[in-house]
């Protein structure tokens, strides 16, 4: 009845004489004099893990089990019966769910690397020491991943405005003609992206830049001497060290991307002409505005299988090497 | 290279501007008149208008009720989670008990699922609860944090065992090892978690607007959202209301930034 888990025991026991210098202290919690305390040790893990197996029980595991359950079945309540894949079937046969699909694939596509790349950037620039007020910076570039989506979707939902919107306004002084963001499905979809691309970059770049000064400096020090210059050391030394949180943002982005759906519902509605109706939204009208939960659980569990393949195909081409 | 300094300073007060920018712009249109939002050239100096928005926004949406309503829900939503993710944590960390990974991998692959595929059970569960419209709808499905299980596990996995120890031999009880130790010793990561959660539970969206029906029960966002699906909305007040749910948590975060950052990214970087 170790305390530790067993994986940690190794560190903790540094040197040859450790595991004999561990031994007369350790005792087990039987042998221990508190027995007559509820709390005894081999009670207390099961009492402190008992509110999140409860809370995991009913609001994670079981609406897993339902949904599944629910996607195949018709009718809502007392008035549900069972048919089997009909709601994946007619998935697969509805313009309107491919339209989602097409129009989330193509927002994660455009969106997930330009915001990645550029949050590199920023973190790389964050981190390099010949930069003036860089605290001012870093706090400036996280504030936006702390608004709520809909104070932001509002927010843009006016600066995106054709007639009066801010954007177009800086725009103007450059020459630039008005684009009619939000108003043509086009520049809806650019507009989405233009959105998400400024609520999440500054978040992403605060964990590259977290990354980076975890990168021993011996490494680049060494690189130099062998006459690396600034590519081959960001290529041969940054990119390397990097990928466990590359790979954490991929994923995360890609999940969040994914689930899009509060942007689109205050920004546009879905609209223009469908152009950025997304598969959580089409789900959520599914379920909440035509009340058909088995259908709108099939196109949960499609999500869901989606956003896991992806995610392994992500792991496997990201994490191989190490 | 010796130029690079000012250049790279210059790119990053222009990135610093884009991510503020429209910050400064929203406070400013939340003080115009509806008409002046929709101005060209947009206004850039604030108006005198702030109070007219603010009565507008107490009659249209119960102001005070719907602020009240969200500092509830994101207040009992984070001291309920911060202790289940405390305690859990703390078990995970620091206690060997059967079944202790089976359940950690499975608490950790929900973050995987998206939250949508839980949307409609829970929604029949708390109908059959008669629960929907009310607070504990939207509070309880956010107690279960698996992020924050896992924050805190890696958290204290860093803590000497010999710490914990060294009361145990001293006679104090679990209870009190844990609040007298494990707890005090980790505040920053735990104050951390906590803000994250309450920005959660202040920005949540999708849940509340299913949940909640009655308009005197909404939340800021679900508030804020419906305001602006009006057919004739008042710009000048749905900016407002955006400014008033954006502002507090800019405040709180300048105020705990240090320890926010930090904690947060305590997770990432760990292991």
């Amino acid at each position: 009845m170790s305390l530790a888990p067993p994986e940690r025991a190794p560190d903790t026991a540094t040197g040859a004489a450790a595991p004999a210098g561990r031994g007369p202290v350790k005792h087990t919690g039987r042998t221990r004099p508190d027995r007559r305390r509820l709390l005894t040790r081999d009670s207390v893990p099961y009492l402190l893990i008992m509110p999140a197996v409860l809370g995991f029980a009913v609001f994670k595991a079981y609406p897993i089990v339902a949904s599944l359950w629910i996607s195949l079945t018709t009718g809502n309540g007392d008035d549900r019966h069972f048919t089997g894949l009909d709601n994946y079937q007619r998935l697969l046969n509805d313009p309107l769910f491919w339209t989602a699909l097409k129009n989330t694939a193509l927002i994660l596509v455009v969106q997930v690397p330009l915001m990645l790349g550029l949050a590199l950037l920023l973190a790389l620039g964050l981190n390099s020491t010949k930069v003036w007020l860089r605290p001012l910076w870093r706090l400036g570039v996280f504030v936006p991943s702390l608004t709520g989506l809909v104070a932001a979707g509002v927010m843009f939902s006016v600066i995106l405005n054709r007639d009066a919107g801010l954007l177009n306004w800086v725009l103007s002084l450059f020459g630039i003609d008005r684009v009619n963001w939000l108003g043509s499905p086009f520049w809806a979809r650019v507009g989405v992206v233009l959105v998400i691309t400024w609520h999440y970059t500054g978040y992403n770049a605060v964990m590259y830049l977290a990354g980076l000064q975890g990168i021993p400096n011996e490494l680049y020090e060494a690189a130099m001497v062998d006459g690396a210059g600034p590519i081959r050391r960001f290529v041969s030394i940054t990119l390397p060290q990097l990928r466990p949180i590359l790979l954490l943002t991929v994923v995360l982005s890609t999940i969040g991307t994914l689930q899009l759906f509060d942007e689109p519902y205050v920004l546009t509605g879905g609209g223009p002409d469908n152009a950025t109706l997304t598969v959580t939204m089409y789900l959520y009208n599914n379920g909440f505005k035509y009340f058909d939960f088995g259908y709108a659980s099939a196109l949960a569990y499609a999500l869901a299988l989606i956003v896991s393949v992806l995610g392994i195909v992500q792991v496997r081409l990201m994490g191989e090497r190490r | 290279m010796k130029r690079r300094g000012p250049l790279l300073t210059l790119l990053l007060a222009g990135a610093f501007g884009l991510c503020v920018g429209p910050f400064y712009w929203l406070a400013i249109a939340a003080t115009q008149d509806d008409k002046d939002v929709f101005s060209w050239p947009p206004k850039l100096l604030p108006g005198g208008h702030l109070m007219d928005n603010l009565h507008g926004l107490q009659e249209s949406i119960g102001l005070t009720r719907v602020l009240l309503n969200t500092v509830l829900v994101a207040g009992v939503q984070t001291i309920g989670a911060v202790v289940v993710s405390v305690l859990a944590g703390y078990a995970f960390a620091k206690f060997e008990f059967r079944g202790r990974n089976l359940f950690f991998v499975l608490l950790l692959s929900t973050l995987v699922l998206p939250d949508t595929v839980m949307l409609i059970p829970i929604f029949e569960m708390m109908m059959k609860l008669g629960l929907i419209d009310s607070y504990q709808s939207v509070i309880l499905p956010g107690l279960v944090t698996p992020f924050g299980i896992f924050l805190m596990r890696q958290a204290l996995r860093s803590m000497p065992d010999e710490l914990l120890d060294a009361a145990r031999v001293d006679g104090a009880g679990e209870l009190r090892v844990l609040w007298r130790i494990v707890i005090p010793v980790n505040r920053p990561v735990i104050a951390a978690l906590a803000l994250f959660v309450f920005l959660g539970g202040w920005n949540q969206f999708v849940w509340p607007l299913i949940a909640l029906r009655s308009p005197e029960m909404y939340t800021l966002p679900v508030a804020t959202a419906t305001l602006q699906g009006l057919a004739t909305t008042n710009y000048a007040q749905v900016l407002l209301a955006a400014a008033i749910a954006a502002i507090p948590v800019m405040a709180l975060f300048l105020v705990l930034q240090r320890q926010f950052i930090s904690g947060l990214l305590a997770g990432a970087t760990k292991e």
